[in-house]
Formats: C-alpha cells, structure tokens, sequence
C-alpha cells in the first residue's frame, strides 16, 4: 500500500520545467546503456572479437590455409597425440583450427556489420514512408512484406546466393534482401504510434515540412529500438552467413569461415570432432553476445522498460 | 452489547518496502454480529491494509508487528495455516472494489459462482446450480438463467458487482469486507449497489465492513463509523455520533470537505492544511516515530 | 460479420500466394546457368533440345512461361522435375509427410516443455528459481536451431553415441507402412519397433527445432501468466480455497493462452523455415533437404513447387491462429 500523503497537505511541488544544466539526453542514455550489464558484456566480447579480426594476421599462429598432411587431424592442447603449436589442433587437411578460426572471425564480422546495417537502412527507409505517409504506400510495402513472410528464409537465401553467385558479397546482399522485413515492421508500427504523439502533432501545427518531422523528430525517437534490432540482426547475419558456407554456397572454398569449417567438421565428425567443436563455440558466443547485447540495448533504451 | 463478531486490538503494520515505515499504529476496532462498519479514510491510512489482513492476503512486503485479530472467538494471528484457509473466503467474504478485473473473463458465470459452494461445500453441481440462481435472483437479476450462462464481457458493471455480492454471500459469511464497491460504478448505480447490500446484509444478519474514503457511503449504510489517519484511528462510534457531532478537527474538516448531497453545487473544499499538519504531529508523536 | 473476415482473410492469403509465384519464378528466370544444357547429350539436335525445354516449360518468353506454368500450377500439375525426372507432386507427396511429421513434434515437445516452464516460472514468481528459469531460458532464446543441430550431432552423436546421426529410419528396420506418416502410421498399427526408431531418429532434429520455439513460448506464456495473476479475480479464486497450481491452470492459463498464441503461430513458421537446414544436418528426407539440392541442381519446377508449398504451409498456419485466437477468446468468440 502506498503511503502517499493526502495532496492537499504538501505544499505543491512543480516539476523542473527545463533540465538545469544536466547531462544532455544522449549522454543520459549512453550512462544508461553502459550500466546495463547485459550491454558490457555482450559489447565487449563483440569488441575482442572485432579487434581479433583486425589483428588476425598477426596474432594467428599459423597461416590459415597452411596444409600439411603429415599434421593431418591432430587433437587439441591436452589431448593425446596433439602437438605442441597447434592449440586447437588440426583438421583434416593438415590446416591449423585456432588460426582457421581467427580468420573466419573477419568474415563473420563483415557480413554481420554489412549485412544489418544494409537491412536496418532499407526495412527502415520502406517502414518509415510505409508507417508516416500510409495510404497505397503502406499498402504496397505490406504486400511486400506479407509475401516476403511467406518465403522460408534459409531457402530464400540459398535461393538469393544461387541467383546473385557465390561470394561474400552475395551472401550480404542475400541477407539484406531477406531480413529487411524484421526492420520494416517494426519502424512502420513505431512511426504510426509516433505519428499520433502529441509533439508531432505539434511540429506539424508549427508548420514544418513533413519531411523535416519525420527524419528529424520521428527517426531519433525510433532510434534506441532500432539499434537493438540491429544487434540482433547482426547475430542473425553471422548464423545465416554460417548456414550458406555450410551449405557450400559462401565465399569460396579458400577463405576460412566458421561456417565452412563447421561443413567440413560435420564430414569428418568421426575422424576430428574438434574441427566442429571449435567454430560451433565460437558460433556459439557470438551469437549470445549480439543477442546480449541487443537486449540489453532494448532494456536500457526503452523508456517504459527502464525506470 | 453481544459478543462482538471481530476484535481488532492494538494492530500495527510496516512496509518493508520503506524501510519498515508504519503502516497501521496500534489500531482498536470492534463489530457486532450483523452489524455495518464504515472503515473510512484517505488513500494510504491504513484502511486496505486492515481489509486485506482480515482476508489473509497482505502482500509481503507488509508485516503485522503487534496487536491481535480476534475474529469469532479465534485469534486470526495464531491459528494455523489449514485453520486460516478455513476461515479466509470461508466465514470471511469479500466484495472487492473493480468489477471489470473481479471475474475471470475465461469462464462462465456459472462457473465461477459455484466455485465456493462445489469446492468449499461441497455440493453436487445441481444442487450449486441451484442455489447459485437463487442468490441471483436476491441481488435482483431479472434473468438468472441468461447471467449464468454468460461470460463477464456480456455483463454491464453494476450486473457484474452484483454478480459478484452473490458470489459473496453465497457462503453464508459471518462477516464481509466491502472494499469500496461502489467506487469503479456509474453514479447512478452505485446507490441501488449500496442498498442492495445494505438490504441482504441485513436479511442474512452478516456483519460487513465497508472501506471507503466517502462518508456519503457511510451516512447511508453503515450503524457504525471507524476514521483512520497515516495508520491511527482518529475518531470512532455511531455514524450519527460521528457524522453528527464530529470531535475531531480532521472529521469536521472532512465532512465540510465532501460533496453535500444536501447542498448540491456546494464544491469540494479541501481540509486545511493546519489540521492535516497538526495531525501529523499527534500521530507520529504517539509512537515516537518521524511521521509521514 | 465473421463469415466476411474470413473470406476477406482468405483473398489476402490468395494474393499473397501469387506474389510468391510471381516473384520465385522472376528469381529463378535469372539464374546463371542453363538447366537444359547441363542434362542433354553431346549428340543433341537442335530440336531436342528445343523439345526438352518445351517439356520443362522453359520455352518463349518470359510471360508465356509464367502463364503456361501458373495454369498448369492451377490445375495441380507444377511439371517434371528435372534432377530426379518425376512428377513434382508426386515427389512432394512423398516427401512434406516427412517434413510434417518432424515439425508437429517439434511443436508439440516445444508447447509442452514451453508450456511446462511457463507455468513452474508463474509459480515460482520472485523466487531464486525464477531467475534461474528465466537466465537459461535466455539462453536457449539466443541460440538457434542450426547451432542446436551441430551441438547436438556433437553431443549425442559422437561424445556420447546413443542415437543415430541421420536419417528417418534405420534401413535395416523393415517398415511396412503403407502411408508416408510412418510415425503417426506405427503408433496405429502398433509396430512399436518401427516407432522407436522413428522416434530415435527424429529426437535431435526435433530437438534442434522445438527448443527454441519451446523458449519463446516460456518466455510469452509466462509474462502472459504473470500479468493475469495480478487480477483481482486470481484474489476471489484464491479466497474461494484454490490452491497455487489450481490458480494458475484453471484461472490463469485460459487467458494468457491467447496472447501466446497469437506469438507462437509466427514463431511455428520460422520452425518451419528452420527444416530445411536441420534436415539437411541430419539428413532427413524431407522437403527441406530436397530443397537445397534442388537449388544446387538449378532444378526450377521443383524450387517452384517446394516454395509454393512452403508459402501455403505459412500462410495456413497464421489463419489457423488467427481462428484459433478467437476461439480462445470469449469477448471475440461472442461479438
């Protein structure tokens, strides 16, 4: 039971009418969002793993596509048999695992950070003229996405690399093209509830271009959500990115990916589980960590979660 | 005066939510079989806090400190868990105060009044059938067999406070808690609700406490008067007593305070404010704590 | 009034359905690679080849191809398949009861471990056990089924080698079904051996699916739990003597049903999509794995006939929770 004294009885408080020299939003939101532990560990595993993969070159033991049959298969650290440099082992054609996985790691970025962010810019541009100027846009960008929703997407994206050719670029296209929807339908319903809000209504009775109110009041207020779902999206690429090389439709065969390795682990399950085992952990973390991070990003951001 | 039906003595409460804050300070309150009582006070004195410790659902955050409930010869504090469940929803009823989130939406009328007469009394479902239509037509539902086959959704708010009266008394309760009935309804309903319960309260001879902020409900409906302020009872006696010859500063200025029905057009006027600070004062100073 | 929403439910799904044709045929038309020339001959004559591409509707222009495809495709013919040389519909017949099988029991096991979770999760509000619910089920929202597969092949299939890597069916197990629903045929004939090794064969890929459908329907049903157990009429149910479990499947439940509902109808889709690479990884012969090497092969009536099916799989799916929602719902059930 809430002990709230009778109104009448305290003298009448006003709220602050203007933030008295505090800190600004952004650096309120940013102080918000590093709290949030969620944020800093999911952030700053993707920050290691992003700065293992500028630094690959130099901190791989060994180079990547190095095969040595006489090094065929050779356990992990600890293991019997393994051989000392070779910390995570060797798969099937003599190439060192630990390095393969370095390496993979940049293709896994790539296509996470590309891929989303080329998704978020264009299921945002379409849900944000779908959500602000509705009428027969929103109609047609709807259609769209009921018929996207109706395709399976990893047969989608197979389909996409198949038509668009294999490679890296491909795959990123295939991604964009497909995950576009999860931005669209979110930012087309936010812009709708923002479009009733009462500060639009008032940018509009000021009379600013309609334009000016949706990228300038509208797109900042959308943004916090926005940022989350590109987190997740992100985890998404790098899985989708995965499943192609796994499938043999990725980048080509000489580029170590987690993906790749995981197909070639899964052939040679018997002979060196680890060649699995490794790219699937690190498959594994990274997921989690985007999607740490991108909850996180939504907790910490959300007005109504927050408080 | 008969033995009385609940004796409240010495009750006290705190919030562990606010650093173990007094919520109710060393409260006496006493109702005689069949007979009305009018808990009133503003939001935060006490009051639901005394409602839901006689119903056994204090939340956890709040712990009763001291004092004893006396209900029907047995003391509320000390009886086992099993014995409580007998007692709580059992000989102790409640009407509660929104009858928009009081019934389950999933589930038929019918259902969820024969509830307590299957469950608790055990009866055979005809027999519950039965008696459930028969308290429908005491809370004068012209359509009983239509009510019970509907869900909450097809019901107005007033048919579904009267819904919920009949589910109230369907145990034959020695006592019901009332907690404020008639604040979720239509102006215009809220009288007929007020004297519907007044009506079988006293055909069935139930004592009902009525938790209210409105001394309007209780010039109507209610023999006795208990005023609460930040947890202490201010004033107590016979509604006419109260009503009529107010002692207390604080229950003059409320009744000044609320709407005349005699004088309509009169406006609100709020209770000064040296009355409420001097309130304040007494009250903290009776147990010694910082007050609200 | 409910008779014109569902018709006006069923035009919407018959446009959407011919955009997927539209644009899965427009995909395919720019392939890089020529099917015909991959399977003819060195000999070949002109005319063969132009007989070929005939058969396969793969002559004229773009628009003839598209009607003469999508009349066929209305009369139930989507034409031959060029990798396996056989009927699409019937190669489709014999393989979505596969797909079926495996993604109703995924469902299944993810309703009732979802379902399970979700209601310990309601009983044990603000308990340690709470947050111990809610931390794995974090987990298992984050990671998907394709890296569920590879665990679990890793895990069970050579760690600890106890079920069988891939496949439905041992071969050396003698089936005798007649229809292609080996699993629910089994268990109706009895053939308790066959049933155990369909089961054993479809318990990882089941796995693979179900669990993280089974994580977002704990997630859902549980705040859907939660927020109903709020409400005053949990408060009466409680004072008429019900007891916790009671509260929660009798008063709770029917109202957080059709919130989950509504959410775990959209996640049943993604399930879907997510056979085609879980029966891949464990090479189950189902729609899915088909479609992969009908991409692989450039096998165009096929692609066309499997995203179709697909589509109507979809499409079907989000009206039966569109119904399903109001059957759940009283206030929508009676106007």
């Amino acid at each position: 039971m809430a002990r709230t004294p009778s109104a009448t009885a305290e003298p009448l408080q006003l709220p602050p009418v203007a933030p008295v020299a505090g800190p600004s939003l952004a650096m309120r939101r940013l102080r918000a969002v590093l709290a949030e532990p969620k944020v800093t560990l999911g952030g700053g595993f993707i920050l290691l793993l992003l700065a293992i993969a500028i630094v690959a070159p130099w901190i791989a033991p060994k180079n990547p596509l190095d095969q040595d049959l006489m090094l065929a298969s050779l356990p992990p650290a600890g293991l019997a048999g393994a051989e000392p440099g070779y910390l995570l082992g060797t798969d099937t054609l003599g190439r060192d695992v630990l390095s393969r996985l370095i390496f993979g790691s940049r293709v896994a970025l790539t296509v996470a950070f590309v891929a989303a962010s080329l998704a978020a810019l264009i299921g945002t541009t379409l849900g944000l003229l779908a959500g602000w100027y509705r009428g027969w846009v929103d109609i047609a960008v709807s259609r769209l996405v009921d018929v996207w929703m109706a395709f399976p997407p990893v047969l989608l994206s197979i389909l996409l690399v198949a038509v668009l050719g294999a490679g890296i670029g491909s795959v990123i296209l295939a991604i964009a093209i497909i995950d576009w929807t999860r931005f669209c339908r979110v930012v087309r319903a936010e812009t709708m509830a923002q479009a009733e809000s009462e500060y639009v209504t008032a940018a509009r009775a000021i009379g600013f271009p309609r334009f000016h109110i949706l990228v300038r009041e509208i797109l900042p207020n959308i943004a916090p959500a926005l940022l989350a779902l590109v987190s997740l999206e992100m985890g998404i690429a790098v899985i989708v990115e995965a499943i192609l090389s796994f499938v043999g439709l990725s980048v080509s065969s000489g580029t170590p990916t987690w993906g790749g390795m995981i197909a070639e682990g899964r052939q040679f399950i018997h002979q060196s589980w680890w060649v699995l085992a490794a790219p699937l952990a690190a498959l594994f973390a990274t997921v989690l960590a985007f999607n740490q991070l991108g909850e996180g990003l939504r907790r910490a951001l959300d007005p109504v979660l927050r408080r | 005066m008969t033995a009385p039906i609940l004796r409240i003595q010495h009750l006290s409460a705190v919030s562990d939510l606010e650093g173990g804050a007094p919520i109710l300070r060393r409260v006496n309150l006493e109702l005689a079989p069949g007979e009305a009582l009018g808990l009133v006070g503003e939001s935060g004195a006490g009051k639901s806090t005394i409602a839901k410790a006689l119903l056994g659902v204090l939340p956890r955050t709040v712990r009763l400190t001291e004092g004893e409930i006396t209900f029907d010869g047995k003391n509320l504090r000390t009886l086992p868990p099993k014995a409580l469940r007998q007692i709580f929803g059992d000989e102790i009823a409640l009407i509660p105060q929104d009858p928009l989130t009081a019934l389950n939406p999933g589930r038929r009328i019918e259902l969820q009044l024969t509830d307590g007469l299957r469950m608790r009394r055990k009866l055979p479902w005809r027999e519950a059938r039965a008696r459930a239509l028969q308290l429908l037509a005491e809370v004068h539902i012209n359509d009983p067999e239509r009510v019970m086959r509907a869900y909450p959704h097809q019901l107005s708010g007033g048919m579904r406070q009267r819904v919920l009266i009949a589910a109230a008394f369907a145990l034959e309760p020695k006592m019901i808690v009332a907690d404020e009935p008639t604040t979720a309804l239509d102006v215009t309903v809220q009288k007929q609700i007020l004297r519907l319960i007044r009506g079988l309260q006293e055909a069935h001879g139930t004592a009902v406490i009525f938790v209210t902020h409105d001394l309007g409900v209780v010039a109507q409906i209610c023999d006795r008067v208990t005023l609460l302020f930040s947890g202490a009872v201010i004033e107590s006696g016979s509604t006419e007593e109260v009503l009529g010859t107010p002692k207390h500063p604080y229950t003059r200025a409320l009744i000044a305070a609320g709407p005349r029905y005699d004088r309509p057009g009169a406006g609100l006027q709020p209770v000064p404010e040296a009355v409420i600070a001097q309130l304040r004062a007494d009250v903290a100073a009776t147990d010694g704590r910082p007050g609200a | 009034m409910i008779a014109l929403a569902v018709l006006k439910r069923l035009a919407m799904a018959l446009a959407t359905l011919a955009g997927v044709a539209v644009v899965v045929f427009l995909l395919l038309r720019v392939v890089p690679g020529d099917p015909i020339s991959m399977m003819i001959s060195p000999g070949a004559s002109e005319a063969d080849i132009a007989a070929l591409r005939a058969h396969y509707g793969l002559d004229g222009g773009l628009l003839t191809q598209f009607g003469i495809w999508a009349a066929s495709a209305l009369r139930g013919d989507f034409g031959v398949s060029i990798s396996l040389h056989r009927d699409v519909v019937q190669v489709l017949g014999e393989r979505l009861p596969a797909t079926l099988e495996l993604a109703i029991a995924a469902l299944e096991f993810a309703v009732v471990l979802g379902g399970f979770v979700a209601v310990v999760g309601a009983m044990a509000r603000r308990t340690a056990l709470e947050s111990v619910i809610d931390a794995v089920n974090g987990l298992f929202l984050a990671v998907p089924d394709f890296v569920w597969a590879l665990a679990l092949v890793l895990t069970f299939g050579v760690l600890l080698p106890v079920l069988p890597l891939t496949g439905r069916l041992d071969p050396s197990v003698s089936s005798g079904m007649i229809t292609p629903f080996y699993w629910a045929e089994s268990l109706l004939r009895l053939r308790f051996d066959v049933f155990a090794d369909l089961t054993q064969h479809l318990t990882m890929p089941v796995l693979s699916l179900g669990l993280p459908l089974a994580a977002v329907i704990a997630r859902v049903l549980k705040g859907a739990l939660n927020e109903a157990m709020a409400q005053d009429y949990i408060l009466l149910a409680r004072l008429k003597g019900m007891s916790k479990l009671r509260l929660v499947l009798q008063e709770a439940l029917r109202n957080a049903i059709g919130p989950t509902l509504a959410l775990t109808g959209v996640q049943f889709t993604f399930l879907i999509g997510g056979t085609v690479i879980v029966e891949r990884i464990f090479a189950y012969p189902g729609i899915g794995n088909m479609a992969i090497d009908a991409v692989i092969n450039r096998d165009l009536p096929l692609i066309q006939g499997l995203v179709l099916v697909f589509a109507v799989i979809f499409i079907a799916i989000n009206i039966a929770v569109d119904l399903l929602v109001v059957l759940f719902n009283p206030k929508l059930r009676h106007g």
